[in-house]
């Protein structure tokens, strides 16, 4: 149940992108209720990365407003940014720093308060508290996005941004990732997925948008569509030249 | 509070990850070195030679090794896309370049440190006299303060070692030219009076150098 008089987890309107000449994200509107968890498929060029760098404060629009929780976020980055978590297939992590000094460090940039026992907390949670000692570069690339996930939900918080975090992942190393996203929060946090697996993305989520040329070609319930249907409205979404 | 805070766990975690590394000041040390004892060995240890050149040795060697530490400033946080994962966090856009600034400074003041005794040794100079320690911290500070806006720039680029300097010599050069005046005459005994021109014109560059990249670091590291 959504309430009414609650801002929105996300209110995206007329958003517009363009690196030098080249639009990527071409008049977004987008609105996410509180809890709500909605991936965005798209094929390669479509502008999912550039939106969910849009929506963590990574990349500057170049036009529309975006609201994070009722704040917009040209006046209220900072506080728009302990409100969410970002994970990409980029792990954010310093190779040369353990994975302790690493959390430690965002620890104190999201100023935690005791930061050591939540440190132990989130690495419990990614089931990484025995190498959590190790240097992040000598660790496999499912351990180090393991890790990265336990620095995205350090701060606990209430939005997470997910670009394909589940690139170059074994299905054991997806099943922890999922879980750490989904299950501290207990299905309270609000999700946006990017991933090319279709079907996985639309099991995972309530709502899914196909982006194509930078704008929404399709936005639909995700419980609508079977797997054939759905794989039938990617092909037609992202067939058409917007 | 937080802002200091936060930048300064920025400066923690490049010291930790030279500390682990020794990438920058090994290297860079190694380089300032052989700089020094190649000028040496051109010039001569005449003291009409060395008082001649002696300043600019000292500049060449402390502007390049500057550069090379430069270079790698924002390599560690184009690894991995740390870059972004700070752009996403809670700290300000200045935060991070205080933090990076004082990283570098840090750095480059080791370099320097371990660089001026050889240095004064090698080319029998006098370099334990405030005037000289006071210009060279002026100097590094300036240098610092537009080389970290540079660096960030340069990261981006596919031949940013070449990038850099390009860009970074000519807008440090004022500062680089005062230096070399006022190292001049406080290595020949100079008293503060004698050095006092040059060091407000090196003064009042770092003024202008770390006001204007504190301000516009912001549109130099989000996309």
């Amino acid at each position: 149940m959504v309430n009414a008089a609650a801002p929105r987890a996300i209110e995206v309107s007329g958003l517009t992108k363009v690196y030098g000449d080249h639009p990527a994200l071409r008049g977004i509107d987008l609105r996410i209720d509180t809890g709500e968890s909605v991936v965005i498929f798209g094929p390669n060029g479509a502008g999912k990365t550039t939106l969910i760098k849009a929506l963590a404060t990574i990349a500057r629009p170049t036009s529309g407003r975006i609201l994070i929780d009722g704040l917009d976020l040209k006046d209220r980055a900072e506080d728009v940014r302990r409100r969410i978590g970002v994970v990409s297939h980029f792990t954010y992590l310093y190779g040369n720093l353990t994975g302790y000094e690493n959390l430690d460090f965002y620890a104190r940039v999201y100023d935690i308060p005791r930061r050591g026992e939540r440190i132990r907390e989130v690495a419990a949670l990614v089931e990484m508290t025995s190498r959590l000692h190790d240097r992040v570069a000598s660790l496999s690339r499912g351990m180090q996005q393991r890790l990265s996930i336990a620095r995205a939900v350090l701060h606990s918080p209430s939005i997470m941004l997910l670009d394909e975090p589940e690139t170059g992942l074994d299905q054991r190393a997806i099943q922890i990732v999922w879980s750490a996203i989904r299950g501290e929060a207990n299905g309270r946090r609000t999700l946006v997925l990017t991933t090319h697996d279709l079907e996985r993305g639309s099991a995972l989520c309530d709502r899914l948008v196909i982006l194509n040329r930078g704008r929404i070609a399709y936005e639909g319930a995700t419980c609508d569509l079977d797997a054939d249907r759905l794989r039938q409205v990617y092909e037609s979404s992202t067939a058409v030249r917007a | 509070m937080s802002f200091w805070r936060k930048a300064l766990a920025v400066t923690w975690k490049d010291a930790l990850t030279e500390l682990r590394t020794r990438e920058v000041v090994f290297t860079v040390l190694v380089f300032a070195l052989l700089v020094i004892v190649i000028f040496n060995f051109a010039f001569g240890t005449t003291q009409e030679a060395v008082a001649l050149v002696g300043p600019g040795i000292l500049w060449v060697t402390f502007a390049f090794s500057g550069v090379l530490s430069l270079n790698r400033a924002f390599v560690a946080e184009k690894d991995g896309g740390c870059l972004e994962g700070l752009l996403a966090a809670p700290i300000s856009r200045e935060a991070i370049y205080v933090g990076k600034m004082l990283g570098s400074l840090l750095f480059l003041v080791v370099i320097e440190a371990i660089s001026l005794p050889i240095f004064a040794f090698l080319l029998n100079l006098p370099v334990a006299s405030g005037p000289l320690l006071v210009t060279t911290l002026l100097a590094t500070i300036g240098f610092v303060a537009v080389g970290t806006l540079f660096s960030a720039l340069s990261v981006n680029t596919r031949a940013r070692e070449m990038v850099l300097p390009i860009l970074f010599l000519p807008v440090v050069a004022p500062v680089i030219i005062s230096a070399v005046k006022a190292s001049g005459l406080a290595l020949s005994g100079g008293s503060w009076g004698d050095v006092g021109g040059w060091l407000e014109i090196i003064g009042a560059f770092d003024v202008v150098f770390v006001v204007v990249s504190y301000l516009i670091f912001n549109y130099v590291v989000e996309e």
